[in-house]
């Protein structure tokens, strides 16, 4: 599954994309922001306050509670500040 | 409302004959979308680096005998009392667009416009220049305001760009943070 990182939360990683296979037991995106955080001092610090990370999977908005099973893309970013 | 589709299908003729004519902004480095929602209703969906040339977009919309109603909203960079040298606009390439098209279209299917543009740029953008144009028309500016208004609430909440502050000193300010009031003026279409 590719992940893809914008503005700070990309910046706090360290890198814009990646690719991962997930441990069993990692569902929804709420799970895999869970996992993430715990992959590292960069993944724990852009992770710090999930309940505020946007999540889109395949270009769509989507909750915490979204399943993860079929995704090709998931995008992890901020809340979004264009216009 | 027979009446109202009908217009809506001649204009979109109308327009799709004028947007020939029109070179589009910044066209290489332009991103277009559908060319047509709903009914036929063209909808000017871009994503751009490019400056925006308000007056080539609302020419196209305007064109036609149907309009009587143009709104178009044009957000700008602000120099923050001069401590603003420019804003980094970044995006989530392809996801912009689909999320703009969509809001455009959900437009479309609630009020009686007949024609819309949103288009957002990324990269570096000075003060005085353009971030954002939203424009809509309609026969009435009823619905041409409600329309715009609606697209741009919702491009500010949905459409996946950041903003982040380059400062005249020379470093590189802080991500902009959100706004309440930003969600608090999308949500009032929810209860509609």
């Amino acid at each position: 599954m590719k992940l893809a990182y914008f503005a700070w939360v990309r910046e706090r990683i360290g890198i814009a994309e990646e690719e991962v296979a997930l441990p069993a037991g990692v569902v929804t995106v709420g799970d895999l922001l869970y996992w993430l955080k715990g992959r590292g001092e960069t993944y724990d610090a852009a992770l710090q306050a999930p309940e505020i990370i946007r999540v889109a999977i395949d270009h769509e908005h989507v909750d915490h509670s979204e399943p993860l099973a079929g995704a090709r893309e998931v995008a992890i970013f901020p809340p979004m500040t264009g216009g | 409302m027979a009446e109202t589709r009908d217009s809506a299908d001649l204009a979109a003729t109308m327009y799709d004959g004028g947007r020939e004519a029109v070179p589009a902004s910044g066209a290489s480095a332009a991103i277009k979308g559908e060319n047509a929602g709903p009914g036929g209703i063209p909808i000017d969906i871009r994503v751009t680096s490019e400056r925006i040339d308000a007056g080539a977009v609302t020419s196209v919309l305007a064109g036609s005998g149907a309009v009587g109603a143009l709104v178009t909203f044009t957000g700008y960079c602000r120099d923050e009392g001069g401590r603003l040298k420019a804003l980094e606009l970044e995006h989530y390439p392809g996801m912009a667009e689909r999320q703009i098209e969509k809001i455009a279209r959900e437009a479309v299917t609630r009020w009686p416009i007949l024609g819309c543009a949103a288009i957002h740029r990324y990269g570096l953008i000075a003060p005085g220049e353009e971030i954002v144009l939203v424009a809509c028309s309609s026969a009435h500016r009823g619905a041409a305001f409600e329309a715009a208004s609606f697209l741009m609430d919702f491009m500010k909440t949905s459409a996946p760009f950041w903003k982040r502050e380059h400062l005249v000193d020379g470093t590189i300010g802080g991500w902009v943070e959100t706004k309440d009031t930003d969600d608090a003026a999308t949500d009032r279409w929810h209860r509609l």
